[in-house]
């Protein structure tokens, strides 16, 4: 007997054709957050914060409420609408431009208030949709638009680490660091994401994870080696791993 | 018997998925889609197909919408 074990996800607009480029690990992302969302039958009552950069396409693809944010301000207006509608399941999708640089302020302050709050935050590394300039997660040594002999720490500073910065606030519940660079790491990834989800359903605080991801365009690799370069250099400074689960603590 | 279902016209030939196959069981197809892209094509004759769901795991795009396994 024949089985389905695969579908696309109710929460996915029927019609959803990705924009992204090709081998751009956004499109799973996306598609995990679907999946979550079908498992947890939370669609009726979710609301993204969409924010800016290449993750602001989600509300094109998924079939759930969604409210686009100023740059870096997806924690703040999720904020909003947490305390509006706290019934609600509010939940941003953000990438590290967007999150950790213009929004530091906002996701840190997000983060110690507490807020009931779940934040997806992709990390490539780079700013992506503006043509792949240094972020703030760009690591040691590596060459972008804006830092062609590579960064260093003299002048660049340092890469931020947005998963163990998050899990030093007491406002998160759950805190986690995954990839995307292999069908294992996307099974553990969705696990993760669900976590984040649950913790604001229970109403213990913010869930936050941080996906590393691969930018093709902008790392100037083929899928295939971006993904390489996940896993032999991006994981070597951001270690995977989860870093704070209050859930697992009681 | 085990097989994918691929919408050809979201392909953006990333070929992630000719990687991701333990039976190799999928390849560049000559046939291109509206995007200009060789699209990639589920090729099995001898129906070795585990019904894994790791190429659909893996497809950045959509494209592979369904897996059967049986």
């Amino acid at each position: 007997m024949t089985t389905q074990v695969f579908k696309l996800p109710e929460s996915l607009k029927k019609d959803a054709k990705y924009t992204f480029c090709p081998g751009c690990d956004h499109g799973v992302a996306v598609r995990l957050v679907a999946e979550v969302i079908d498992e947890l039958g939370i669609r009726e009552d979710a609301i993204v914060a969409a924010a800016i950069g290449c993750s602001v396409t989600i509300y094109d693809f998924i079939n759930i409420d969604a409210l686009e944010s100023p740059h870096g301000r997806a924690m703040a207006v999720a904020t909003g609408i947490k305390r509006a509608k706290p019934d609600k399941f509010v939940f941003t999708y953000q990438g590290d431009g967007d999150f950790a640089s213009i929004g530091w302020a906002e996701s840190m302050h997000a983060a110690l208030r507490g807020e009931k709050i779940s934040s997806i935050c992709i990390n490539n590394t780079t700013f992506g949709m503006t043509g792949g300039q240094l972020g703030p997660t760009t690591m040691m040594g590596q060459v972008t638009t804006t830092s062609p002999t590579g960064r260093n720490e003299e002048y660049y500073g340092y890469p931020i680490k947005m998963a163990e910065h998050m899990a030093l606030c007491d406002g998160v519940a759950f805190s986690a660091r995954v990839s995307l660079d292999s069908v294992a790491n996307i099974r553990k990834a969705k696990q993760a994401i669900k976590k984040a989800f649950e913790v604001q359903l229970q109403g213990l605080g913010l869930g936050f994870v941080e996906i590393l991801a691969g930018c093709p365009t902008n790392w100037r690799m083929s899928p295939e080696q971006a993904h390489d370069r996940v896993k032999n250099e991006m994981m070597q400074t951001f270690k995977l791993g989860i870093y704070k689960d209050i859930t697992a603590q009681q | 018997m085990s097989h994918i279902v691929i919408e050809e016209s979201r392909c953006k030939a990333c070929y992630l998925c000719i990687k991701e196959c333990p039976k190799k069981l999928i390849r560049v197809s000559e046939k291109t889609n509206a995007l200009g892209n060789n699209v990639a094509e589920f090729y099995d004759p001898n129906n070795e197909c585990l019904g894994c769901a790791m190429c659909a795991t893996r497809c950045p795009d959509l494209a592979i919408t369904e897996v059967y396994r049986g």
